[in-house]
């Protein structure tokens, strides 16, 4: 596998409300940030992720390109995903071997909708939609699948939230929310707190190769390995407790071959920590989300991408040694996305594949 | 371009307006199993796979790639949804086939598809107020006045458009998959049909369909049975709200096909190439598309047209198939496009076979005639 590095990320000041931007308005700013970081207007490919569904109407990623400008035209995809899938596709085309750099970008807003009914819309049509299970509630069958009701679990979930948010009000790109306090249900056993906010944002990564990485950063984040996998979408079938497919990526991206320093998850519901710190099997003394993770700002379809990025920022500026980034999709961690950023290029042969 | 990889299998429903018999789930699986019969392989054997289709707003599934992972073997696998708008299925077959050329897997199955009869096609590409002034028009309305324009340049007489109509449709009654087969059909038919969109009248457009398109790819080591091999691939995309932008022979789309042609090693494509599945929805793309992929000089593409060159038996046949004048599941048509050019240059093609096809274009485009994929197959090696 060829190297492939993380040499430049932005990302807007997340909000938890509209703020009166269009996307491509959202957007334009943090692609601009980007260019001006690597001094790159143009790149060899660009890639994004985007979701139809959070504005209600078709083609979001088509006024994406007017924020690009792309002219003159450009080697250009898309996926209805995550942009973290969205990078893990640039990382395979610059494998390619004839270009050098990618643009990744992902953008959402969930402001303007009911996003735990719309994600409804993500289930199977014909024996899991009409049954009008909502984010939240699927959610907290897999909370309670881990024993969520248990008093020490409450303890832990509380933990994390309260970590998240301390480590959120001290990002300036996340949202401000106070500590978590309250003994309401949300749904069983899900506290409103253990819910990531509503949040409208936008996120940028520059991926470049070779020689290229050296010149535009000082300390490019090597991408070691990056893996994906899914696993059945029914519920029913799955136990919910666990994530195998996290740990199968985990596995194929090598993250247990070295220590990890920190680690940036997908975490959209409390639970879901305790569970993804499993499956990658992450040792004790690991930093989770330094950023306050997606429970302080969870602009959906970037939230992946911006995990990969801050992982990245950690390397980027000399912080950190070895990263985790994780980034998932599908109800209740069904797709799990797992990479390893490092300081120094793989030694050749070895982890990444697949 | 990386490593070398072929198309080893291709799996097709039979296209129609509405398939109740089956959800959506089965109508993908059956494509792909159809695949992978041809590749002569089971699920297991697939590393990945790659679905794409339009928006989701035509099922009103989001996603639904998260839904169908059961139904097309992902579990355990890598799953990724390609969304390009209407080049979309081109583009889910570059991005499995770059899974390859990346060296990252050996065998990826690539599925794309659209059931339209769960909703209605002008709606789902329609945007709306606050993003947009809504036309509800939908794509032909759309591209009415681009065709018009076409016609206006390039002085092309009215009838050229029944031309292809005609020709597509006939072409169509040779392959058993097709949507629309309307026997007898002949330029008097189309042009007694109802005027939808000047200058697009109802037979010069494509019909709403119900259908899947699959193909298995391979890397050079994990090649079986017949292989149609990737010679050329890429895409390219260019902003719809560019002033001054050439929205009849659009620069993505001559960059496009420049960039193919040069990885193929194809300098004059008449010549070069022996059969095209083009992205052809409204009749009159056909001579558009014949000038932007230098098939033709600027303004003469009507000219192929008219003397039949582009006919089954003429000397560059596009859309032996029927194309998506006669079949068109939206995601998925261009994915049929890049499907059948490789049964092309397998020989493998059927009753609509060209004979002795030994180069192959496969070409989609999508949004305001702005995403452009493409690709050359054929059934020598690299």
């Amino acid at each position: 596998m060829r190297d492939v590095a993380i040499v430049a990320f932005a990302q807007t000041t997340h909000t938890g409300h509209d703020a009166g931007l269009t996307e491509a308005e959202m957007l334009h700013p943090v692609i601009d940030e980007v260019r001006r970081a690597t001094g790159l207007s143009r790149f060899g490919f660009t890639c994004s992720g985007s979701c139809d569904y959070l504005a209600g109407a078709p083609f979001s990623f088509v006024s994406a390109l007017d924020a690009l400008g792309a002219w003159p035209p450009i080697s250009e995809s898309h996926v209805e995903m995550d942009a973290a899938f969205a990078l893990y596709e640039a990382w395979v085309r610059l494998q390619h071997g004839d270009i050098d750099s990618a643009l990744v970008y992902g953008f959402g807003k969930s402001s303007t909708g009911d996003l735990r009914e719309i994600m409804t819309l993500q289930l199977d049509p014909y024996y899991l939609a009409p049954l009008g299970l909502d984010q939240v509630s699927y959610a907290a069958l897999q909370a309670a699948a881990l024993g969520g009701d248990r008093p020490d679990l409450r303890a832990a979930l509380d933990e994390i939230v309260r970590r998240s948010r301390a480590d959120g009000r001290a990002n300036p790109h996340a949202l401000d929310l106070p500590d978590p306090s309250g003994e309401d249900a949300e749904v069983q056993p899900l506290r409103p707190y253990d819910v990531a906010p509503i949040t409208d944002g936008a996120a940028a990564v520059v991926l470049a190769a070779g020689d290229l990485a050296r010149e535009l950063a000082e300390n490019p984040a090597y991408i070691g390995g990056i893996a994906h996998r899914a696993e059945p979408h029914y519920l029913g079938v799955r136990d919910l407790s666990r994530s195998p497919s996290a740990a199968d990526a985990a596995r194929a991206a090598g993250v247990g071959k070295a220590p990890v320093d920190v680690a940036e998850l997908h975490v959209q519901f409390s639970h879901e920590e305790l569970i993804l710190r499993e499956a990658l099997e992450l040792p004790e003394d690991t930093v989770i989300n330094p950023s306050g993770g997606p429970l302080a700002a969870n602009p959906v379809m970037a939230a992946g991408l911006i995990r990969l990025g801050e992982a990245a920022r950690r390397i980027l500026d000399g912080r950190a040694g070895r990263a985790v980034a994780h980034a998932t999709s599908g109800p209740c961690l069904q797709q799990n996305l797992v990479a390893v950023l490092e300081s120094a290029p793989r030694p050749q042969e070895g982890a990444g594949r697949g | 371009m990386g490593e070398r990889c072929a198309v080893i299998g291709v799996g097709q429903t039979r296209y129609t307006t509405k398939r109740l018999d089956v959800s959506i789930a089965g109508l993908v699986r059956e494509a792909a199993q159809r695949a992978l019969d041809d590749a002569g392989l089971t699920f297991a054997d697939i590393d990945a796979v790659v679905v794409g289709k339009a928006p989701d707003l035509f099922e009103g599934v989001m996603m639904p790639e998260a839904y169908l992972a059961d139904a097309l073997g992902g579990a355990g696998k890598p799953v990724m949804r390609v969304h390009t708008a209407g080049s979309v299925g081109g583009s889910t077959a570059l991005v499995g086939a770059s899974l390859i050329q990346g060296g990252v897997h050996d065998r990826v199955l690539v599925v794309a598809f659209e059931k339209q009869s769960e909703s209605n096609a002008t709606w789902a590409l329609s945007t709306h107020l606050p993003f947009g002034a809504s036309l509800v028009v939908g794509a032909g309305g759309y591209f009415a006045p681009h065709i018009r324009e076409y016609m206006r340049r390039s002085g092309a007489p009215d009838h050229i458009g029944a031309l292809v109509a005609v020709k597509d449709r006939r072409n169509a009654l040779k392959n058993p998959y097709a949507h629309l087969r309307i026997p007898g059909i002949d330029r008097a038919m189309v042009e007694s049909t109802p005027m939808l969109w000047e200058p697009i009248r109802y037979l010069e457009t494509c019909p709403s369909s119900d259908g899947a398109c699959a193909i298995v790819l391979a890397s050079e080591k994990a090649v079986t049975g017949t292989p149609a091999w990737i010679h050329g691939a890429a895409m390219r995309s260019e902003p719809l709200a560019r002033a001054g932008r050439e929205t009849v022979s659009p620069q993505a789309g001559k960059d496009c096909a420049a960039d193919v042609y040069r990885q193929a090693g194809i300098s004059d494509p008449r010549r070069d190439i022996d059969v095209a599945e083009v992205y052809v929805p409204f009749s009159w793309y056909e001579p558009m598309w014949l000038e932007n992929l230098g098939f033709a000089p600027e303004n003469e593409g009507w000219k192929l047209t008219e003397a039949g060159s582009t006919a089954l038996d003429g000397d560059i046949p596009w859309n032996p198939s029927g194309g998506v004048l006669s079949s068109n599941p939206i995601g998925a048509s261009g994915l049929i496009r890049f499907a059948e050019a490789a049964l092309q240059v397998r020989g493998m093609a059927g009753e609509h076979q060209v004979e002795g096809a030994a180069t192959a274009l496969g070409h989609a485009y999508g949004g305001g005639a702005q995403f452009f994929a493409m690709w050359i197959v054929s059934n020598r090696k690299p």
